[in-house]
């Protein structure tokens, strides 16, 4: 017996307005049966709502994403397919996109992050490059609570249950803790491929006549209404709409990627695009626009996973590894060759029409026909209503001040054992960073490179986001985070060549809200023409709120750079005695949204560091000078902590090393304020001269020892000292500890 | 001398095992898919690591009823050198080409990292390239690695040096720290540590290719002399 007897009709959803419940408004439903040219049925009000929620149709994000300069000579693909791609020359490209999965992890850890890595990981490989590498950005509470706990534990297991068993290394990341994160977490995922630029692809449902084809993993009834679920604040019931989140299987994506990567070299292939947020929907009905063509499908020969399920459930299932793709006709049978190497379903399930309609037959019956323009480029654009927060005005109006501080070793030690500081050991122990054997730097160090095979070149890779900041000053927090993206990548040795955003806000319908998203954009639009970083992808997710409450602001920059020759490659470690410290960049006063004031004051406020772009360009630019002249030893930016954190991370790595240092001025202001565009690097005696040839800005502080010994020296004295293992142990412990001692 | 690198759906370190061959050692390798029947024209076999069948049921459990698996058997029988490593190991070990099981890690957690271990056995087809006692720094990668097996088998391994390396800091609760160990007959390794991971200084070191360039050495000799 068919369930669909049992769905409201056209009149019901309109007289019980139960779009409302699918998070639609009245003028939405007005404007979707304008575009229709009648009411719509059960299905149709389906596909509406999921392609116009935010996370499918960025109605809310659009004019913000407008402002963000996506092009540049080496942008082969900006935003607008499943992933940026950037050229590195030798015909070869950088593919990459990092995307949110925060509500699903804050329901479901475990599946939740794993869904994540395994979306991001199709969105690269439908572009037809081949994974490289994986790296996260993830938002936690302070882990104090046994809740907050189990969902850092959880999405870590999660992120390596998935990137481990497809086996794309787990090369970076970065965690920040803060207790407006407690019931909202952020899991942020990107993924890193590589293509030779004739493999391109293109999700379109190009040339009338050919053959529509459903790979992968069958439909189930999971992740109904997932980007709907993502698309409205977190409320105290929302564990209810665990349904709502999605199963991974990870061994199934492999199937699914080798076969892609095979299906990618035959010239029977025209268009490839991921089943990702509303699945079979918006990959049809894109797919379909994008190439100003229709999709006819019948859902009778879906593969599914359960019985009796409605054309509804099939179109709105986020069921995981799936790919839509369209071949030329008659050439199905060499596609399904190639799938079926790898047991995986290869279905003809429709074909491309002339009538740019998304056409879909269920039981002899046609269910749906909508333009697939109005799904996919039709949705309203909101231009929401901003307005700036009383506490800007507040915290701009307040003088930099010092936090109190008596001991400053006990300050270092507790500053090296706060979570976000802290080794984050625990967690990438836990990931393959090594599979593929092309990983040259570890997690650890500033950024990771994992070498381009065949050549002597390097992709350089980070994620940062210092949302603090963002939440006192947007504009010069969105300009920090890019500025200290591109600063890991040059202080590893490359070169800045584009970033990927994942815009995390809470509900942009508050004014205040939209504010921060609109200004920490103008922030980072202008840090990315500073630095030559254009946006070449990314995904927006708002309504981070739980029960009411904002996460801070936290636009996460992912950025790749080019390592030209991996000789190049620079670590943050210091190498040899003997070699001079130096810091490059000149320490304010500069505490506001720090971890020495979050520390000391229990809150943070205030104005956030300043940045000048002009002067972070020049110095980056003079140091990767100097890092490919051969004449850096080892270089680290310095940021949560300050100087002082910045030097003790210097000597981790470093076996048996030591440094002794002195700096002058205020005490707490030299080892612990987080002013910008700085670097620690070591250079050995013989390359001084040319190293502040090259470097104008850099400061002699002192010289690496041999004895193990952190030592800063202040104008009246030692400041601090102490055996490198002390604060190694103290901060290689912190997190294990946290998560050992009782909630 | 030609090697062959058994892929099963869900292997993942095939390519690393291929390119440690091709580019490091400098031999001829293949990949062999895990549908084929036979083995014949390759001098040795390497199983690699990954998740064969995404380690569902129980980690090597499906691979091992794979059409290679009869042909690898039979290669293992000839005498001619089969290396397993990683899931590789747990195949092996499912195989019953080696004895034990790797159970899950003592902290329940998949591991990363860069570990020491000791040449227990420089005196095998894998391992003439190292000396006895050897200190050597490979990376382990993987969740079961906790090497078991019953006393009487320990014994028997014990007896005849078929322990080949040891963990010096025991990272999964292995029984007597065994990081790898070797068939009776010689010619079967099994080892947890990845060597292919280890076999160029630009991805963190290179102790690992004194493995293969054991395996290649004992292979010369051996075909000088017929």
């Amino acid at each position: 017996m068919s369930t669909t007897n049992f769905e409201p009709t056209a009149e019901q959803i309109k007289e019980q307005r139960l779009y409302a419940d699918m998070g639609m408004t009245d003028a939405e439903y007005e404007l979707a049966v304008e575009k229709l040219g009648r009411m719509p049925n059960w299905t149709e009000i389906g596909l509406f709502s999921v392609m116009w929620s935010e996370h499918c149709s960025y109605k809310k994000s659009k004019p913000v994403l407008r402002k963000f300069p996506t092009k540049g000579p080496q942008v082969l693909q900006g935003p607008g397919e499943g992933a940026g791609i950037v050229d590195i020359g030798d015909e070869q490209a950088v593919v990459f996109k990092m995307e949110s999965h925060n509500h699903p992890s804050a329901i479901e850890p475990y599946q939740g992050a794993a869904t994540g890595v395994g979306g991001i990981i199709r969105d690269v490989f439908s572009m037809g490059a081949r994974p490289i590498a994986m790296l996260n950005s993830l938002r936690f509470g302070e882990l104090k609570s046994a809740r907050g706990k189990y969902l850092f534990e959880e999405v870590v297991a999660g992120i390596a249950g998935y990137g481990n068993c497809i086996g794309i290394p787990t090369v970076g990341g970065e965690i920040q803790f803060d207790p407006c994160y407690e019931g909202n977490p952020l899991v942020n995922a990107m993924c890193v491929g590589l293509i030779d630029h004739k493999d391109i692809q293109k999700g379109v449902a190009a040339g009338v006549g050919n053959t529509v084809m459903y790979v992968g993993a069958k439909t189930g009834r999971d992740g109904i209404h997932g980007a709907t679920f993502s698309s409205e604040e977190l409320s105290e019931e929302a564990d209810e709409k665990r349904s709502a989140v999605q199963v991974g299987d990870p061994f199934m994506e492999k199937l699914l990627l080798e076969a892609c990567l095979e299906v990618v070299k035959s010239d029977a292939l025209v268009g490839i695009q991921d089943m990702g947020a509303a699945g079979l929907t918006s990959s049809s009905a894109e797919m379909a626009s994008k190439a100003g063509t229709g999709v006819e499908m019948n859902l009778d020969l879906v593969p599914q996973r359960e019985t009796g399920m409605t054309a509804y459930e099939m179109m709105l299932s986020e069921s995981q590894e799936r790919m839509l793709i369209v071949v030329k006709a008659g050439r199905e049978e060499e596609i399904k060759a190639i799938f079926e190497k790898y047991d995986l379903d290869a279905v003809s399930v429709g074909r491309v029409t002339d009538d740019k309609m998304l056409r879909l037959l269920h039981k002899g019956e046609v269910v749906a026909e909508v333009p697939a323009d109005a799904l996919a480029e039709d949705a309203p654009v909101y231009n929401m209503p901003d307005e700036e927060p009383a506490y800007f005005a507040e915290y701009q109006a307040m003088e930099n001040a010092e936090p109190a501080v008596t001991d400053y070793k006990e300050t270092l030690s507790a500053l090296l054992q706060a979570p976000t500081v802290a080794s984050k050991e625990w967690v990438y122990d836990q990931y393959d960073y090594q599979v593929r054997t092309s990983t040259v730097v570890a997690p650890g160090s500033d950024a990771a490179v994992v070498r381009v095979r065949g050549t002597n070149k390097g992709l350089a890779m980070t994620t940062d986001c210092n949302s603090r900041y963002i939440y006192l000053d947007p504009t010069t927090g969105g300009k920090i985070a890019v500025a200290e993206a591109a600063r890991n990548i040059v202080a590893t040795g490359g070169k800045p060549l584009a970033i990927t955003d994942c815009l995390n806000f809470g509900n942009p319908e508050k004014p205040e809200i939209f504010w921060q998203i609109q200004k920490s954009a103008d922030g980072i639009s202008e840090a990315c023409l500073a630095l030559d970083a254009p946006v070449i992808g990314g995904n927006v997710s708002m309504y981070n709120e739980r029960s009411g409450e904002a996460v801070y602001p936290t636009p996460t920059i992912g950025m790749v750079g080019l390592v030209e020759d991996l000789a190049h490659v620079t670590t943050q470690d210091a190498k040899n005695a003997g070699d001079i410290v130096y810091v490059i960049g000149e320490t304010k006063t500069e505490f506001g949204g720090s971890e020495l004031q979050k520390l000391v004051e229990g809150r943070i406020f205030g104005q956030a560091p300043s940045i000048d772009l002009t002067v972070e360009a020049k110095r980056q630019e003079e140091l990767l000078t100097a890092i490919r002249a051969g004449v850096v030893a080892s270089a680290h930016d310095v940021s949560e902590g300050g100087i002082a954190v910045a030097l003790a991370e210097k000597t981790f790595g470093a076996k048996g090393l030591g440094v002794n240092v002195t700096l002058t001025g205020s005490a707490t202001t030299a080892l612990f304020s987080e002013s910008q565009s700085r670097f620690i690097v070591t250079v050995a005696p013989e390359n001084k001269e040319a190293f502040e040839k090259i470097v104008t800005d850099a400061k002699e502080i002192g010289v690496v020892t041999n004895d193990a010994t952190l030592t800063i020296n202040g104008d009246a004295g030692v400041l601090v000292e102490g055996s490198v293992e002390e604060f190694r142990s103290a901060w290689k412990g912190a997190i294990p500890c946290l998560l050992k001692s009782e909630a | 001398m030609k090697f062959a690198v058994l892929v099963f759906p869900g292997s993942n370190c095939d390519v690393d095992m291929y390119h440690a061959i091709k580019d490091e050692l400098g031999e001829e390798v293949e990949y062999v898919w895990h549908t084929a029947t036979s083995l014949d024209g390759f001098d040795g076999a390497l199983v690699p690591g990954g998740f064969s069948y995404g380690d569902y049921l129980r980690c090597g459990a499906m691979a091992n009823q794979s059409n290679i698996m009869k042909a690898l058997k039979e290669f293992a029988a000839a005498g001619k050198p089969v290396l397993g490593v990683c899931n590789g190991f747990q195949i092996l070990t499912e195989a019953g080409l080696l004895p034990g099981a790797l159970l899950r890690n003592k902290n329940l957690k998949f591991m990363c990292r860069p570990v020491t271990l000791t040449v227990e056995n420089n005196n095998t087809l894998f391992t003439n390239e190292y000396a006895a006692g050897e200190q050597i720094n490979i990376p382990i990668a993987h969740g079961e690695g906790n090497y078991y097996c019953d006393d009487e088998t320990l014994a028997t391994l014990q007896a005849n040096k078929q322990i080949v390396f040891t963990y010096d800091n025991n990272p999964n609760g292995s029984l007597e720290n065994i990081a790898g160990i070797i068939n009776e007959q010689g010619n079967v390794l099994g080892m947890m540590p990845h060597p292919e991971r280890a076999a160029n200084e630009i991805v963190g070191g290179a102790d690992g290719l004194k493995l293969f360039k054991s395996i290649v050495k004992q292979w010369r000799e051996q075909h000088v002399n017929n």
